[in-house]
């Protein structure tokens, strides 16, 4: 059993099936590893490599938000440092942009309506 | 029934609909019929099913047509034998039409009345011969086999931490996939938790009218939260989710979908509790909260719900069986009584994902045959209607 799991070979971030000690080396299946930078609990995640503050961090294939800061390879990847897209209402004062979130079959593209997906600190 | 392929016994009604339980359903048209209306059910033991609730009146518009047409879902649903309308009788809810409803879908039903019977024991006592009466006319009803394409089942998770996604839920999808492909249905609720993955499901709908509908119905929900303001996270994600590992509400809603199925079409997108008629996936409006969305599609008519948890929730509802699932190992250790299937040997590799599957489509028919869910033998009959707006 691997100490961490990758869903998609599109994901940057890994899943911990088990506690994880920094300095761990951790191989992950589909190949490649990493060295754990910080204690990350079961279940939590970690950056399979660089992710730069701004860029999309993807699980599953997908992205689930967006680096709010740079995070190091190894790192813990969780709610300091990640901010989702979705369901901003804090953010709504401070302009909405308009982003298509779908790309649904036969040309239906309902706009929808959404703010700016960073933000330093969420 | 002539069945060909796998088959439970249930009991075939009037209106051709399944049921895979026998209930006699004691609903309160009101908040203030409720107590009578529980005091009935118990007397009859496990057959009896009461639906207290907090509505009925003091509702205007929407919230109290949610309420009308939810408490009549169920007098019509599959798994409802008989029904008892227990009215106070100054109420907006109208008794009468819930019991037209039920006899409409060919079941008997009788009205009591508290004002009319003269009090709370007038009224019980009333109530409860009608339910012995219907309890033993019930009993003498043999289940026979039925063909699981007469099957609606609801998909569902709450609890949800990091082996949701990668164990419960793709687990619980293959059951699904394999419903939908002998000609069942599967019903997918909680708009909020399809946000971030709704362009996975749009591709699966077999019209562009579905994938309009579900882009439309994601959007107002994501809107209706926006507007108050906050940040979503804290409720989607909950404390516990983002305890377990859950960072954002995409992160959670990519791995609750995967327990509507991978290959089922999306064929309808419907409002909360209204009727499933669609074969394939229908999609309900309801919300993420566990009680009000497992309320509303069974009240769409699914007949059975399998409920992935991993922090483990001991959730059921009055009439169909919920089927408590969980991938985390601990957590079916911690919370054996209330968890019916453990699929954590997929997380350590000891399972795979298509033999869990294949043991919780079995564990599914087993159930819809007769046998008792942790939550039935726990009796947790949890029933919340969705409402929206202030009690006037």
């Amino acid at each position: 059993m691997n100490a961490a799991l990758v869903i998609s070979t599109r994901d940057n971030v890994a899943t911990a099936l088990e506690p994880l000690e920094p300095g761990r080396t951790i191989a992950f299946n589909g190949g490649g590893t990493v060295v754990v930078a910080e204690a990350i609990p079961r279940g939590h995640k970690l950056a399979l490599r660089r992710i730069a503050a701004g860029d999309a961090v993807v699980k599953y294939g997908s992205p689930i938000g967006t680096a709010s800061a740079d995070i190091a390879a190894g790192a813990h990847v969780h709610t300091h440092n990640v901010a989702s897209a979705r369901g901003r209402g804090d953010l709504a004062t401070q302009g909405a942009t308009t982003v298509r979130i779908a790309e649904p079959p036969d040309g239906v593209q309902p706009e929808i309506p959404q703010t700016a997906p960073a933000r330093s600190g969420r | 029934m002539t069945t060909h392929g796998p088959a439970f016994l249930g009991y075939p009604r009037a209106d051709g609909k399944v049921g895979v339980r026998n209930h006699v359903l004691v609903v309160p048209t009101v908040i203030c019929a409720a107590v009578v209306a529980e005091r009935i059910a118990a007397a009859i033991g496990p057959t009896g099913a009461a639906l207290p609730h907090l509505a009925g009146c003091g509702q205007l518009g929407p919230d109290m047509s949610t309420t009308h047409d939810t408490l009549a879902a169920y007098c019509r649903h599959a798994n409802v034998g008989a029904v008892v309308v227990v009215a106070l009788g100054c109420e907006q809810v109208v008794a009468q039409y819930l019991a037209d409803t039920a006899r409409q879908a060919g079941k008997p039903a009788q009205i009591v009345a508290i004002q009319s019977e003269g009090g709370t024991l007038r009224a019980t006592a009333r109530g409860v011969e009608i339910a012995r009466g219907f309890a033993d006319t019930l009993a003498r009803t043999d289940r026979q086999w039925c063909d699981i394409s007469s099957l609606i089942l609801s998909v569902k998770c709450g609890g949800s931490d990091y082996t949701s996604g990668l164990a419960s839920n793709p687990a619980v999808g293959r059951v699904a996939d394999r419903i939908a492909e002998a000609g069942g249905a599967v019903v997918l609720g909680e708009i909020a938790e399809i946000m971030g993955a709704e362009h996975l499901l749009a591709e699966r709908a077999s019209t562009r009218e579905a994938a309009g509908q579900l882009l439309r119905v994601v959007t107002r929900v994501e809107a209706e939260a926006r507007a108050l303001g906050l940040d979503i996270r804290g409720t989607q994600p909950s404390p516990g989710n983002i305890r377990g590992g859950l960072t954002t509400i995409e992160e959670k809603s990519l791995g609750a979908t995967h327990k509507a199925g991978e290959r089922t079409r999306l064929e309808a997108v419907v409002p909360y509790a209204a009727p499933i008629t669609s074969k394939g996936l229908t999609v309900m409006d309801t919300p993420g909260l566990d009680v009000e969305s497992v309320t509303g599609m069974v009240g769409g008519g699914a007949q059975v719900v399998m409920f992935t948890t991993g922090l483990g929730t001991p959730t059921g509802n009055p009439i169909a069986p919920v089927i408590k699932i969980t991938g985390n190992g601990r957590t079916a250790v911690s919370m054996a009584d209330n968890i019916d299937a453990d699929v954590s040997g997929v997380m350590n590799e000891t399972e795979s994902l298509e033999s869990a599957a294949g043991r919780l489509f079995e564990q599914l028919l087993t159930v819809c045959s007769g046998h008792p869910t942790a939550a039935e033998r726990l009796g947790h009959r949890e029933f919340a209607i969705h409402r929206r707006n202030p009690t006037i």
